[in-house]
């Protein structure tokens, strides 16, 4: 039981690190890692939530009390893994490869813009921003609004599978984004590309700062989502779903309401998506159509795929080692290749100083990602957390 | 009234009448329907579990017309099957196969599974209870969490079966079930049938190209030869039909019969 201190020590030292070293990205990779080591750790199952729950609820707010940056990064992940959750319904349960997720998210962001801010008073008349207190309305306003969008999508698609599926899923993405940057004529829906500003936020409890208080909730909107998705897959529903993405013929034949479950599996995912969009939206005040991208459609995807087709806690580590790697890995190899270049460092007798602008870290960032994809679809193609059946109790 | 009788079924494929004007009716029992490769049988069988629409005739299931219907109402009235070629949710463990299944029995909302509702807990530990219940009865209770794909052949034919049985069907369609097993599984699996017969009051549609398994179990027999059917009765009956012979074997002179179809 050597693990049980070796799980709290980990933990402890590395947030400690972290106070200390406020700047470094290595050590508040290290404080993510503790948290991976915690969740593989052989301890009691008590020891373990207690240590995630601590380390969530108390050091990660008392770090990015520290640097803020940290905390934001923090939120970022929650955001990606509540997107990358949802998509796991529909494309690692379901086996429905849809290219245009981020189109929920979307429309969940640009219901609370519109109304959470004064740009509604262009459509209808006067009477907005509504009142902070809506935002908490709103999550289930978004939540309702991308389901029923994920159902609007469903419906046309339900025949179609893999690349057509694919290709029509992308469509739709594309579809809603070009809508958002277009729908300012005649009637004024989005603003088109100049977005929507500002947003309202709600009010903090506890006079909460705005970083911490966006950081709790989505901490609190992902557990809720991580919960709600365990007990789909859990049950005959999640059962249907993947059957559905097994054998669709044979599904159908063992009395699996094909129409109804497709579209369900549409509707939870989306709902996720549509929760997160309120959510964005009042944590950046400001959106407009380039934060709903194609590429950020593959960037959940390539979450879900990276962290386990399937897998909740695939999901979850795919997303965090995505977002976390995109925001701080990346960005921190390249500062650091440019301080190497700046302090005329010569690696085998050529100075870094003479690298040409186009060798420039900055500019191959995604590069290292790609690369890093490709290593590891080759190496490990099932995930780092690859979905795991259940194993039942037999009795007797 | 027949527990399951079809009427001048017919389905074309493009210009290839795949079935024409085919009758089939059954009580009770086991009733076989043979056939060269390529004679329809599979054809009528999708046609009966609604994943095939026909283009001319009707199909009633107790009195009800099923053409018309989805498969999974199909299987909520009452009628489940198997596959030529195995085709189970490979990804899946054996007793999820077989609560698959169990979908049509179910009447849970989103709410109960949200909530974990008390019914919801009471439903699925009753259907777990099933699920064991049915794999024991196949002889497969010792795999139940075993993935299905990791299962050997005979295994997975018989845990096929096991999930055509969870949703209570009174008819079960079997598409060469014995396809590939030895005589002594055969055998075997045989038995298993007309255990379900005699204890479930199941009736039982075989497709079955293993002739000393089709004499032996069948109550019945229907031949099918270029979607027609060309004799039905009693085994004995069939086994001596100079048309089926002819089916079969070719006639003598006429040259094979085997170069028309191919």
């Amino acid at each position: 039981m050597i693990q049980v201190p070796l799980s709290v020590g980990v933990v402890a030292v590395s947030a400690l690190a972290v106070a200390m070293f406020p700047r470094s990205v290595l050590v508040f990779l290290l404080f993510q890692g503790s948290l991976l080591f915690v969740y593989r750790a052989r301890i009691p199952e008590r020891l373990r939530w207690s240590l995630l729950a601590a380390a969530l609820l108390v050091l990660m707010p008392v770090i990015g009390y520290f640097n803020s940056y940290y905390l934001e990064v923090a939120t970022q992940v929650g955001i990606f893994v509540a997107l990358a959750l949802g998509l796991n319904i529909v494309v690692g349960l379901a086996g429905l490869l849809d290219l245009g997720y981020v189109a929920f998210f979307a429309v969940g962001a640009y219901s609370w813009a519109i109304f959470g801010s004064p740009h509604a008073n262009i459509i209808l008349r006067g009477g907005f921003p509504l009142a902070g207190w809506w935002f908490y309305v709103f999550l289930l306003v978004g939540l309702a609004v991308a389901a029923t969008t994920g159902i609007l999508l469903g419906l046309p698609v339900l025949r179609l599978h893999g690349d057509y599926l694919a290709i029509v899923t992308l469509g739709f993405g594309e579809v809603i984004r070009v809508l958002a940057n277009n729908l300012d004529k005649p009637i004024n829906f989005t603003n088109g590309p100049k977005g929507i500003t500002p947003i309202s936020r709600p009010p903090t409890p506890f006079g909460l700062p705005y970083g911490e208080y966006f950081y709790f909730l989505a901490l609190l909107i992902v557990v809720a989502v991580v919960i709600v998705n365990r007990r789909l897959e859990d049950s005959h529903i999640g059962r249907a779903w993947e059957a559905i993405r097994e054998d669709e013929v044979a599904a159908r034949a063992m009395g699996v309401p094909l129409v109804r479950m497709k579209l369900m599996a549409f509707a939870c995912g989306a709902s996720f998506a549509g929760v997160m969009g309120v959510l964005f939206s009042a944590k950046q005040v400001f959106i407009n159509p380039e934060s709903f991208t194609f590429l950020e459609s593959i960037g959940v995807l390539a979450m879900v795929i990276l962290g386990g087709m399937g897998s909740i806690p695939g999901a979850v580590v795919g997303a965090t080692v995505v977002t976390v790697l995109n925001l701080q890995v990346l960005k921190g190899f390249s500062l650091w290749l440019n301080e190497l270049k700046n302090a005329g460092v010569t690696v085998l007798g050529y100075s870094l100083a003479d690298l040409p602008t186009q060798f420039e870290p900055a500019k191959y960032e995604r590069m290292v990602f790609g690369v890093i994809l490709v290593l590891m679809m080759i190496f490990r193609p099932q995930g780092i957390f690859p979905a795991r059946r259940r194993q039942r109790e037999l009795g007797g | 009234m027949a527990l399951f009788e079809a009427r001048r079924v017919t389905k074309r494929f493009g210009g290839l009448t795949a079935l024409h004007r085919v009758d089939f009716a059954l009580e009770q029992g086991i009733a076989s329907i043979i056939g060269p490769n390529g004679a329809g049988k599979t054809t009528l069988f999708n046609i009966f579990t609604g994943l095939y629409a026909a283009d001319d005739g009707s199909v009633t299931f107790r009195g009800q017309p099923l053409l018309g219907l989805r498969p999974d109402q199909i299987t909520a009235l009452g009628i489940c099957r198997t596959f030529q070629n195995i085709r189970l949710f490979s990804n899946m463990t054996a007793i999820e196969n077989v609560l698959v299944g169990m979908n049509s029995r179910i009447a849970l909302g989103l709410w109960d599974v949200l909530s974990h509702s008390r019914r919801f807990r009471r439903t699925e530990s009753h259907l777990a209870a099933r699920a064991i219940a049915l794999l024991d009865r196949v002889g497969l209770q010792a795999n139940a969490n075993a993935v299905a794909r990791s299962l050997p052949y005979g295994d997975r034919r018989r845990l096929e079966l096991a999930r055509a049985l969870a949703p209570e069907p009174a008819l079960l369609l079997l598409d060469e079930p014995t396809a590939g097993m030895t005589q002594g599984e055969a055998g075997t699996l045989m038995r298993l049938l007309r255990g379900l017969v005699a204890d479930l009051g199941l009736a039982i549609i075989l497709i079955e190209h293993n002739m000393r398994v089709v004499m032996e179990v069948s109550d019945r027999v229907t031949v099918l030869d270029h979607g027609e059917k060309i004799a039905e009765g009693s085994p004995r009956e069939v086994q001596e039909n100079v048309r089926v012979i002819e089916a079969y074997l070719g006639t003598r002179g006429a040259g094979p019969r085997g170069a028309r179809r191919a």
